[in-house]
């Protein structure tokens, strides 16, 4: 809620919060990217409009969005945040009569070029949803493994060893693996999440897409997922969508801002480091916004 | 798999080579495949109907004429027409619905305004049931109740059992249409002082009236395609019968069955021209009814 | 659902007027009355088929002969013969309709499904004695002619495809119910598969799915219990469709091998035996094998309507 936003002062200091803390088993994040020029930005989307039929939800966007890192995108809500994000693995196309101009480039990939198919592409772009949407006729190890065993690309051989390691990386291991074989539904809500992006990351996607993904969640579950968040990144290159601004600033690299113009269209204000654009945004519609000025 | 998950970001292969790696083109064959198949069920299942259309528009317009809608069957031989059939099922139909029009929505005025959850769901429950009751078992009861007491085959007891299959539909279509008219119309009306009766009378099923209407038209419609209540209750008749519920009356269905079981070609004829006339009614009344209710969806 | 009470209820017992409740209390008899029928067909098949089972008791299952000359009813050919042609059509059409349930539900843009469906939903409404006649004179030769001599030229070896094919017969048969129960099955998988949430689908396309993956992979796994039921609810039309059958099963007395052999069902040889039979044992039995029908088709309505109706809750876990 924007009434209850804090003012930057007491933002923690995101920029500077050490690399992610090495688990067991996991190697720590890497020192200095080796080809940092080709490194530094994963996804870069140009002059992107969307469409529902003759409705434009989102205007002229450009944007970088840096690689392993957490970029949140905020805004207030009918912005245009999720349909923008669901551009980056071409869901957006699925909705009737939806249409898109513009490019987004995936390390120098057009993801929209004629020779890319969206579906494969959704294999390296994963997605996390709004609510914890696990398979309910699938057992939790059926979740974690349904993408891999959708098949193409190469068969995994250690189906076991890829099952364990997702579910310890969403930090579900300890909870589930003594009853891998409960369907997906059986475990809370929070548990579900984590379920989700276990399943998401079972395919080794490179950016995960977050569509709100603690919005159904209580601030427990809340919590956990934003710690596996910062544990993963490093790893992935993260888009979170997020109505909750404290949430951004609390796991963000990076934060851009949303707004709605007059003809309903979500444009972008503003993007920039989470900690600028918290305490010291360059516009007047970001500074309202923030301190809960906004509309 | 290229690698196992947890890869750094920095050692998996380029974005671009991994997107080649993981093409999937034959599951994107299949997808393709099993889409053509998918549609091609939806083709298979119109194919029928259009097929039953043409035979009968073709087959039936030939043997239709005068005489079939004016004429009864001649006593010896073949010629002649329907009219007995066609009359038969008019009276029966109509006498169906007068019983069963009433007693249908009233049982649905029932469900949606008085009945406890209990009693509602249990009238529920018993009218889905009906309607998967075997329609030649209807007709055995109403034999058993309503000829074997007289002697006598009668158009009574094929009205009566015409209207078992009516009401069950009726009942089913009526409680869920009221059950869409909103609340506060009934609270208006029960405010102003008005007697529950009228409200629902006056208030409540006029507000679902097209509805009701629908469900009424439809369940008519099914009426007057049923044969096997008929078999062993009015029989069916060469007599052109008017008014005497006590005697076999003809019936559409029963004639196109008696036609097309004989091994003449004028009477196989004589059904496909009586297949015509109570295709185009009930076709016409389902049209007509779901075409408006699928129109409301649509738009 | 609504959670409101009913109008009668708003009222509790001030509502004394005498008007009311004379209204009231028709609506209930009324509404009493279609549960009463129900009890009265089970009450008049079991008691004129008493006699029957008196005398003949589960010989009238077992046994397979049926001769009013002896005076003795066995009817498990017809038995067999309602299994057999129920089998045959839902084997056919659950396929078919299925996948056009996922078509229409999945696939088809807006424009093409809504007409589509109302389409199929209108084949329903063909009278049965209509889709029969057709079936005597154009399914049934045209089968004859065309699939009856391939499957009897390239199956023929297996007990099941053995010639000749009159063309009329539970093949026939089978095809006609298929034709019949298509539109059942097609509109109540389609309504279970529409039901499923999107967030289901949105899962699996997430994944890298493609179409046909998410709807086999995700949605239909969901419907399941659905899809099931709307089956069930086809085999339980199949067992009591009278006309379309008599017209086109021939008539056959003896347990059914071939496709291609002649037979009965149950609700044919009652069509057209019932009236021929004088009362006695042979219209008793012919009641009795009514009940059996009557209770076939009861238990798979209810199976039926209780999956479709928690499948569009939710999936069974």
């Amino acid at each position: 809620m924007a009434t209850e936003i804090r003012p930057g002062a007491d933002l923690p200091a995101v920029p500077t919060r050490p690399t992610i803390a090495p688990t067991s088993g996991r190697v720590p994040a890497a020192a200095p990217d080796p080809a940092p020029a080709a490194r530094t930005t994963k996804i870069e989307a140009r002059d992107l409009n969307l469409y529902y039929g003759s409705f434009r939800a989102v205007r002229d966007v450009t944007m970088d969005i840096p690689a392993n890192k957490i970029t949140a995108i905020i805004g207030p809500s009918g912005c245009g945040k999720s349909t923008f994000l669901r551009a980056f693995n071409r869901m957006h196309e699925l909705a009737q009569g939806a249409r898109m101009e513009g490019r987004i480039l995936l390390d120098g990939v057009d993801i929209y070029d004629r020779s890319v198919d969206a579906v494969d592409l959704r294999r390296l772009v994963g997605m996390v949803f709004q609510r914890p949407n696990p398979f309910p006729t699938m057992s939790i190890y059926e979740n974690v493994s349904a993408g891999l065993r959708l098949g193409g690309g190469h068969k995994p051989t250690n189906l076991d060893a890829i099952v364990e390691d997702c579910l310890t990386r969403a930090a579900l291991w300890d909870e589930v693996k003594d009853h891998l074989g409960d369907p997906g539904t059986s475990l809370s809500g929070g548990q579900q999440q984590r379920l989700c992006i276990a399943r998401a990351l079972a395919v080794d996607p490179e950016v995960i897409l977050m569509d709100e993904p603690a919005s159904a969640l209580d601030p427990i579950a809340t919590l956990r997922i934003e710690e596996l968040m910062l544990e993963l990144r490093g790893s992935y290159t993260i888009v979170i969508v997020t109505h909750n601004m404290q949430q951004a600033s609390r796991v963000s690299d990076q934060t851009a801002f949303f707004s709605m113009g007059e003809d309903r269209a979500g444009y972008l204000v503003e993007m920039g480091q989470t900690a600028t654009i918290f305490t010291n945004p360059r516009e007047q519609l970001t500074e309202d916004y923030i301190s809960g000025r906004f509309g | 798999m290229s690698a196992t998950p947890g890869t750094l970001a920095g050692s998996r292969a380029p974005f671009a080579e991994r997107l080649a790696a993981v093409r999937g083109s034959r599951r994107r064959v299949v997808d393709r495949v099993m889409r053509t198949v998918a549609l091609a069920a939806a083709l298979v299942c119109v194919l029928p109907l259009a097929a039953i259309l043409l035979f009968v528009v073709i087959k039936g317009a030939a043997a239709l004429n005068l005489d079939l809608l004016t004429k009864p069957p001649k006593a010896l031989g073949t010629g002649g027409g329907a009219l007995n059939a066609i009359l038969g099922s008019l009276q029966m139909v109509a006498v169906a619905a007068l019983v069963a029009v009433p007693v249908g929505i009233l049982g649905g005025v029932y469900v949606s305004e008085f009945a406890s959850r209990r009693s509602a769901r249990a009238v529920r429950f018993a009218a889905d049931v009906m309607v998967g009751v075997p329609s030649i078992l209807i007709g055995i009861v109403a034999y058993t109740l309503l000829v074997v007491p007289f002697k006598q085959f009668n158009a009574a007891a094929g009205s009566v059992a015409l209207a078992l299959i009516m009401v069950p539909v009726i009942v089913r279509t009526t409680e869920e249409i009221l059950r869409l008219v909103p609340h506060e119309i009934r609270e208006a009306g029960l405010a102003l002082g008005v007697p529950t009766w009228r409200v629902v009378l006056s208030v409540v099923l006029p507000a679902g009236r097209t509805g009701v209407l629908t469900g009424v038209m439809l369940a008519v419609a099914r009426a007057a395609g049923e044969t096997a209540p008929l078999l062993f209750t009015a029989l069916g008749s060469r007599l052109v019968n008017v008014g005497q519920f006590g005697q076999p009356m003809d019936a559409l269905p029963l004639f196109i069955y008696n036609g097309a079981r004989q091994p003449i070609a004028a009477l196989n004829d004589q059904a496909w021209g009586a297949a015509l006339l109570l295709l185009l009614f009930v076709l016409g009344v389902n049209v007509a009814v779901r075409a408006r209710s699928w129109g409301r969806r649509a738009g | 659902m609504t959670t409101l009470a009913p109008i009668g209820r708003l009222r509790g017992r001030t509502a004394t007027r005498r008007a009311d409740v004379v209204f009231r209390g028709s609506t209930r008899v009324f509404g009493g009355a279609v549960i009463a029928t129900l009890g009265v067909v089970a009450a008049v098949l079991v008691v004129s088929s008493a006699p029957a089972w008196t005398r003949f008791g589960v010989d009238l299952i077992t046994q397979t002969t049926w001769d009013p000359v002896r005076d003795v009813y066995g009817a498990l050919p017809f038995i067999v013969g309602t299994l057999y042609a129920a089998a045959i059509a839902l084997l056919i059409a659950t396929p078919i309709g299925v996948l056009t349930a996922i078509f229409l539900s999945e696939f088809a843009p807006r424009r093409v499904a809504i007409p589509l469906t109302f389409t199929i939903e209108l084949l329903a409404a063909i009278p049965s004695v209509v889709i029969g006649l057709w079936g005597i004179f154009v399914l049934s030769p045209f089968l004859r002619d065309t699939v009856d001599s391939w499957l009897i030229a390239t199956l023929g070896w297996l007990p099941f495809f053995r010639g000749p094919s009159f063309g009329v017969g539970l093949g026939a048969a089978g095809v006609i119910l298929a034709i019949m129960i298509l539109p059942t099955i097609v509109s109540i998988s389609r309504e279970v598969l529409s039901s499923v949430p999107n967030s289901q689908r949105e899962a699996m396309f997430g994944l890298g799915a493609t179409r046909w993956e998410v709807a086999v992979k995700a949605v239909l796994p969901y419907a399941r219990s659905g899809v099931v039921g709307a089956a069930i609810l086809g085999l339980g039309r199949a067992l009591g469709e009278t006309m379309a059958v008599t017209m086109v099963i021939g008539n056959g007395q003896d347990i059914p091998v071939s496709i291609f052999d002649q037979a009965q069902t149950i609700a044919s040889k009652i069509a057209v035996t019932f009236n021929e039979a004088s009362g006695g044992f042979q219209t008793q039995s012919l009641v009795a094998i009514g009940l059996i029908l009557l209770v076939m088709t009861l238990l798979l309505n209810v199976a039926a309507r209780l999956l479709v109706s928690r499948a569009q809750r939710g999936p069974i876990r």
